[in-house]
């Protein structure tokens, strides 16, 4: 019971990023590349993403601060962490990324802040939404494994 | 970073390819190694290129292909790209979040094989084995020599049992063309690593930092000019190399500085001695270059030339097919030769018809070689590698030259065959030819670019054939029907002076009677002197110079020894915007010249039109009918004070060069150093056009407009 009701919960869960647009099919790539062999490959590179990000944003916003209108190098580390984005399939994020990015183009400073604001935020709302499913996902893994040995 | 490796069979290929993965992104890279693992690839991953690039170094048997990312801290990813290309001479992909054309285009000229998009996805990186099997088939078709060619066919069926020798290297395992199994002496890659051969045991010479050292001081003390595999050998004096090896290093070695210098000229501005002959190889060359590059991207407006090639003869095929692919302007068979060079990815192969290499990157308008069926993979045209295609079209006469000729088969992928020159050919050169036509480009200043044909026919200096048949060049014109002629009509060739003004007068080669396969053959062997002599610095265009000059076959033996050397250095030929001219002096032309059965480079106009600059080469050697018309479309609005091929073009321009590689050395290589791939406009320079020149040799771009 418990076991479906979680089981239930995390398909929910996972279906509504997906719905909210938080998330896109390359996050079904990564889930694919989960077997026997990496059995969490998906939290693992989920992991990886965020506390890289994290760095990335930090320089973006350093560069912000101290080198606001060198736009290549802006343009630079944006694209790095849109690379990063869209590898983990997190698509609200690359898409403020790209937005970013163009305000970078047109060299609009203004926008560019206003636009990292954006992504900064994407980013940690959708961190707390996978942190919320991997916890979640912990919890039903070994409910299912004992279940099944149980049995 | 971190290195796995994970067991595969290396006898089961693709699975248990070995891919070296780089990335500085550590999210990218780790998907991407576990993308590959699924694959069952052999994966090894690093987030720094320059840790990637000792890796290589240190054992360049240990991987079969890259995959690399674009944006790397340590080093950008497309120097990366070169020097693996130019090294390891491996496959690489690159990768990038980044889909612009443009910078997909640069790509492509530095040599990539393919170019994904992040994030990527498992079912593109399930094909990436194709890369490997193809360049090593590629190369293998290219240096193979008899020897090989039984090999390969063993390797082949032994594919077929559908067990891949792990290292295919051997060669030439898909038969795919047919030709590959013919001719094609040459140097066998000296990448190509038999790990397992199947059948035939090559050992990879694995060219390290030392070995290049010792190779690079041969080749300074010999003069590049001069420098040929033989020699090197022997003056680096080291076990176990054999000339095969060399020769297909120096090849790379040529495209290299080819592309460096390429950088240097794209100032020269191309210019069409009118009458002079040196001019017109360079102009030729440059035509070809242009060609080639135009064909390459540009849309191929150009008539092609090689389907007007399509002479009878093998002439006609190569160039055709592969010349104008690849170098757009010649049509010549030799020109074909050049083509097909093995780029390094490029899969000029084994066909003629893949007109490989000229993609201009996104020119639109370069007509170039029209029709020319551009069969070069565009990643692959950076590297453009001579492949030495067995020349099964080209007349049994060129099988020692090594030329490459290109597919063998006719196949002109050009598109559009020129009825006329290969008539005009066919019949005879107009006897009076022109002399000393000199295909000229000009820009809109109207420079006019000559190509000086019969300069051209002093080309081939070596030839291998032994017949000297370069002579021919010199106007060995016996017969004027038999003579190549190239160029026939070049009335229509209206060298438009548009923008780029290449007026290249058509310059009759008339061929000498010497069948085409002498023919071809002296083509093949100038060219490559040619190339070798020139600095390559400067001259992409002396490459040009040679490759236009088809010496005529000559039947009298006159034993041509027209060192393309020395007479194409002085080709220069700046690209400029709006002008192509080439400016080439070359002394050997003026030996070649001969009176009577010069071998008549017909270059009909380039037309530098509004964005095209086209040239169309007709080269009609003496081989009899092959009329090579390469038509290149000068893409004027390329030229922008420098016929911008841009990013794509320049690595195709070496590429296409590829040209001629009887020793394994082509002057697409020749050309494509000298073009040096930039991303910025001047492509032109990048073009190689001496490759297609020479392939054009005997080919004369006609430049029409």
């Amino acid at each position: 019971m418990e076991y479906s009701s979680l089981h239930r919960q995390l398909a929910t869960m996972k279906k509504s990023f997906f719905d909210q647009g938080f998330l896109d099919e390359q996050f079904f790539q990564i889930e694919e590349l989960q077997d026997d062999v990496s059995p969490n490959f998906v939290e693992e590179v989920v992991t990886l993403f965020f506390k890289d990000s994290l760095r990335l944003m930090g320089n973006i916003d350093h560069a912000l601060e101290k080198f606001p209108q060198d736009f290549d190098r802006l343009d630079s580390l944006i694209h790095q962490l849109k690379g990063s984005a869209s590898s983990i399939g997190a698509a609200k994020m690359k898409n403020e990324c790209t937005v970013f990015r163009d305000f970078c183009d047109k060299e609009n400073q203004e926008g560019c802040i206003r636009s990292f604001q954006k992504v900064k935020k994407e980013h940690a709302c959708l961190r707390q939404k996978l942190e919320n499913y991997f916890q979640l996902l912990r919890q039903v893994g070994p409910v299912a494994k004992a279940t099944r040995s149980g049995n | 970073m971190i290195v796995e490796e994970r067991k595969g069979t290396r006898d089961q290929f693709p699975v248990g390819m070995r891919v070296l993965a780089v990335d500085d992104n550590p999210i990218c890279l780790k998907l991407l190694e576990a993308l590959l693992v699924r694959c069952q690839y052999k994966v090894t991953t690093t987030d720094k290129a320059i840790t990637a690039l000792n890796m290589m170094r240190e054992n360049r048997n240990k991987f079969d292909l890259v995959i690399s990312d674009v944006h790397m801290p340590d080093m950008d990813g497309f120097k990366l790209l070169e020097l693996v290309g130019l090294e390891m001479d491996l496959p690489v992909i690159m990768l990038s979040a980044n889909g612009e054309t443009q910078t997909v285009m640069k790509g492509i000229s530095h040599g990539a094989c393919d170019y994904l998009l992040k994030p990527v996805r498992i079912e593109e990186l399930r094909n990436i084995w194709q890369h490997v099997i193809r360049r090593r088939k590629f190369e293998k078709s290219c240096c193979t020599d008899s020897d090989n060619r039984d090999d390969g066919l063993k390797v082949l069926a032994n594919s077929e049992d559908g067990h891949w020798a792990a290292d295919d290297h051997n060669g030439k395992i898909t038969k795919k063309r047919k030709d590959q199994s013919e001719a094609d002496e040459d140097d066998s890659e000296d990448n190509i690593e038999n790990d397992d051969p199947s059948s035939q045991k090559k050992p990879r010479v694995v060219w390290t930092i030392e070995l290049h050292r010792k190779f690079v001081a041969a080749v300074n003390q010999l003069g590049i000019d001069k420098a040929v595999p033989k020699k090197i050998l022997d003056l680096m004096n080291v076990e176990n190399l054999t000339r095969e090896n060399v020769a297909s290093h120096l090849q790379k070695y040529r495209l290299y500085l080819k592309r460096l210098s390429v950088v240097a000229g794209q100032q020269a501005s191309m210019v069409a001695a009118v009458g002079g002959r040196n001019s017109s190889y360079l102009n030729m060359a440059s035509l070809n270059g242009f060609r080639n590059y135009y064909a390459i991207g540009g849309s191929r407006q150009l008539p092609t030339v090689l389907g007007s090639l399509q002479p009878t003869g093998v002439l006609g095929r190569m160039n055709s097919s592969s010349t104008l692919a690849m170098q757009g302007l010649l049509p010549s068979p030799t020109v074909q030769l050049c083509g097909m060079h093995k780029s390094t990815s490029n899969p000029c192969n084994t066909d003629l018809g893949r007109i490989q290499g000229i993609v201009a990157p996104g020119n639109r308008q370069m007509n170039l070689l029209h029709g020319v069926p551009m069969n070069l993979e565009p990643e692959q045209f950076p590297q453009l590698k001579l492949l030495q295609e067995p020349r099964n079209q080209l007349p049994a006469g060129f099988s020692d030259s090594g030329f490459t000729v290109g597919p063998k088969s006719n196949s002109f992928p050009i598109g559009t065959t020129n009825p006329l020159f290969v008539q005009a050919h066919e019949q005879h050169n107009r006897t009076g030819g022109l002399q000393n036509h000199s295909v000229k480009m000009s820009s809109s200043s109207s420079e006019l670019l000559d190509f000086n044909l019969q300069d051209i026919s002093q080309f081939t200096s070596n030839n291998r054939s032994g017949d000297g048949s370069w002579q021919g060049a010199s106007g060995s014109t016996e017969d004027p029907t038999s003579s190549l002629s190239i160029l026939a009509p070049f009335g229509n060739i209206a060298l438009s002076s548009g923008n780029i003004g290449a007026n290249i007068s058509s310059v009759t080669t008339h061929a000498v009677t010497k069948p085409f396969d002498e023919f071809a053959n002296t083509m093949a062997a100038p060219l490559h002197d040619a190339i070798t002599n020139n600095n390559i610095n400067n001259h992409v265009r002396s490459l040009n110079g040679n490759t236009m000059a088809m010496p005529p076959v000559h039947d009298d033996s006159r034993p041509s020894n027209f060192s393309l050397d020395n007479s194409i250095q002085s080709w220069d030929y700046s690209i400029n915007s709006n002008t192509v001219s080439s400016r080439y002096s070359n002394p050997l032309l003026s030996k070649l010249r001969t009176d009577e059965a010069t071998a008549r480079f017909h270059s009909s106009g380039i037309a530098v039109g509004e964005k095209n600059l086209g040239a169309t080469a007709v080269v009609q050697g003496n081989f009899g009918t092959s009329l090579v018309r390469q038509d290149c479309m000068i893409d004027r609005s390329t030229v922008d004070g420098q016929l911008k091929f841009k990013g794509g073009y320049e690595s195709e321009n070496s590429r296409l060069h590829s040209g001629i590689n009887s020793n394994g050395s082509c002057l697409a290589d020749v050309v494509n150093s000298m073009v040096k791939p930039q991303d910025d406009d001047m492509l032109f320079g990048d073009i190689d056009m001496g490759c297609d020149l020479y392939s054009i040799g005997a080919c004369m771009c006609s430049l029409w407009t």
